[in-house]
């Protein structure tokens, strides 16, 4: 994690920022003040993250930084050089839905899908952090930053509670 | 956003020489408030200094039996640390009831510390406000003040402490070590936030230039139970219209000592000393928890629509002390 060099960059100028995406290296040429999820909108095409408030309060764009689900609209781009980074395409590995994937997809856990990227990073987190307790409050507690306009949440929570089941019979790829 | 440089620092001094207690510098951690503030083009730097790198990500327990927790800790791993569920679960139990797990896995110790105010009009660069900009006056004063503060409220400034985890460090008690241009230097937590009084935009004690590079805790009150209460407008990821963090330690049915702080109510995390000294050896019972209350509130200010946090910080602090008299009976049921 700390492997890399110091990195400095004046206002408006481009540097370079490698780092982990989806398994696959990449790079990214960045302004300092490029957050990671327009980097990873416009400059990779990973539209599948998405932008709701921009101010962390929605959880819209919510992916995993070294495993953590953060929200990208407020982490800077630069500060991702050498980080592993999971975006909602990142869930699905060999062709196979992650098992939350495959619960949003069969209890509907979703209106207009907006909010669901973030919402299925946020689940996969979970599931995979044996800190948070397995008891629904606690699950609703824990995705309580991923907003649904649509009102889905009771849904989205059958689903995470759901695809518990495949993730600790160890089915899960573990995101 | 706006436009700003930004330089990576790999120890502590170079931190503190890159950042060159230059105004318009400032250092970034976690990012949660200050990116947001920058989107708001509240807070403008010119460049950030990334102070991620810094060995400041230890938690750990001092010989004294202190315990010292770096700058860009956690607020997740810090309320979840073994230590910290084990010895201050106040702290914990505040951590968890503040912001959502994805801005916990973000914000730290540090900037948690650091965190601005969540008022409307501070937020807002087209509003007037003091803190923001000096002399520019209050919007909130007759404003919308459903979420503003009653205590340590001045003429300038009537803007919530917004922080749950200062609460919680209010009430056990910490030191800050911060390191600057001038070297090394310690400060009481509960001396580190400033009351408004005519100038709101002074929000701390820190010097240009200074980073804190360490929260120590101290030892937590023997035999104490804890709990810390926030009542807020809905059950999760919102800020608290009042909170009360409480350590109680009862004796034969009397409280030996009692630690009580307040959030969502106050200008700075508030230590209630008032209501400390009215628990003092006195009966661990409702009557003494509601004389506590009362003396907590007792020079409470509060403006057209937050009047109610009065009533509400009152039962919440008979509920965070009965609450803590309850844990600290489970833990030690011999008394």
């Amino acid at each position: 994690m700390m492997e890399s060099s110091e990195t400095s960059a004046q206002a408006g100028e481009t540097v370079t920022v490698s780092l982990t995406v989806n398994g696959e290296p990449r790079q990214l040429q960045v302004t300092p003040n490029v957050v990671l999820l327009d980097a990873l909108r416009d400059d990779l095409r990973l539209t599948g993250t998405k932008k709701g408030c921009d101010h962390g309060q929605c959880g819209a764009c919510t992916v995993h930084v070294d495993g953590k689900a953060v929200n990208s609209c407020l982490r800077l781009a630069v500060m991702c050089e050498g980080r592993h980074v999971t975006t909602v395409e990142g869930l699905a590995r060999d062709g196979q839905l992650h098992p939350v994937q495959r619960a949003f997809l069969e209890h509907d856990a979703y209106q207009c899908g907006y909010c669901t990227p973030g919402q299925m990073m946020s689940a996969a987190a979970l599931l995979e952090d044996e800190r948070i307790a397995a008891d629904d409050a606690s699950v609703r507690e824990a995705m309580s930053g991923n907003l649904c306009r649509c009102g889905a949440y009771k849904n989205i929570l059958e689903a995470i509670q759901d695809a518990r089941r495949d993730v600790t019979a160890g089915t899960g790829e573990g995101a | 956003m706006r436009s700003f440089a930004y330089r990576t620092a790999e120890d502590i001094s170079q931190a503190v020489t890159t950042h060159g207690a230059d105004d318009h510098v400032a250092y970034v951690a976690g990012g949660t408030t200050l990116l947001d503030l920058v989107k708001l083009d509240v807070m403008r730097p010119s460049q950030l200094v990334d102070i991620n790198r810094l060995p400041l990500s230890e938690v750990e327990t001092l010989d004294d039996g202190r315990l010292r927790i770096g700058a860009t800790v956690t607020n997740t791993d810090l309320a979840h640390h073994p230590e910290v569920k084990a010895r201050y679960p106040l702290l914990s139990q505040a951590l968890l009831s503040g912001a959502s797990t994805q801005l916990r896995n973000m914000a730290t110790t540090a900037g948690n510390v650091m965190q601005r105010t969540r008022c409307p009009y501070y937020r807002d660069a087209s509003a007037a406000c003091n803190r923001r900009e000096p002399g520019s006056g209050c919007d909130a004063m007759h404003g919308i003040n459903r979420m503003h503060a009653v205590l340590g409220v001045s003429d300038a400034c009537i803007a919530t402490h917004p922080s749950d985890m200062c609460v919680a460090m209010a009430a056990i008690g910490a030191t800050l070590t911060l390191e600057g241009p001038e070297g090394v230097r310690e400060m009481a937590f509960n001396d580190f936030h400033r009351l408004p009084g005519e100038q709101p935009e002074k929000e701390h004690e820190l010097r240009p230039g200074e980073l804190i590079t360490h929260v120590t805790l101290d030892t937590p009150v023997e035999g104490a139970g804890a709990h810390y209460l926030k009542l807020r407008d809905r059950a999760s990821y919102e800020f608290a219209l009042a909170s009360a963090g409480a350590v109680v330690a009862v004796e034969d049915g009397m409280i030996r000592e009692a630690r009580l702080a307040l959030g969502g109510v106050a200008t700075k995390p508030w230590r209630a000393h008032e209501a400390e000294q009215a628990l003092h050896d006195q009966p661990a019972s409702i009557e003494t928890f509601e004389m506590a209350a009362e003396a907590a509130l007792q020079d409470a200010v509060p403006h057209e629509h937050n009047a109610f946090k009065i009533p509400l910080a009152r039962q919440a602090i008979v509920r965070a002390l009965r609450e803590a008299c309850k844990d600290a009976e489970n833990a030690n049921p011999q008394r």
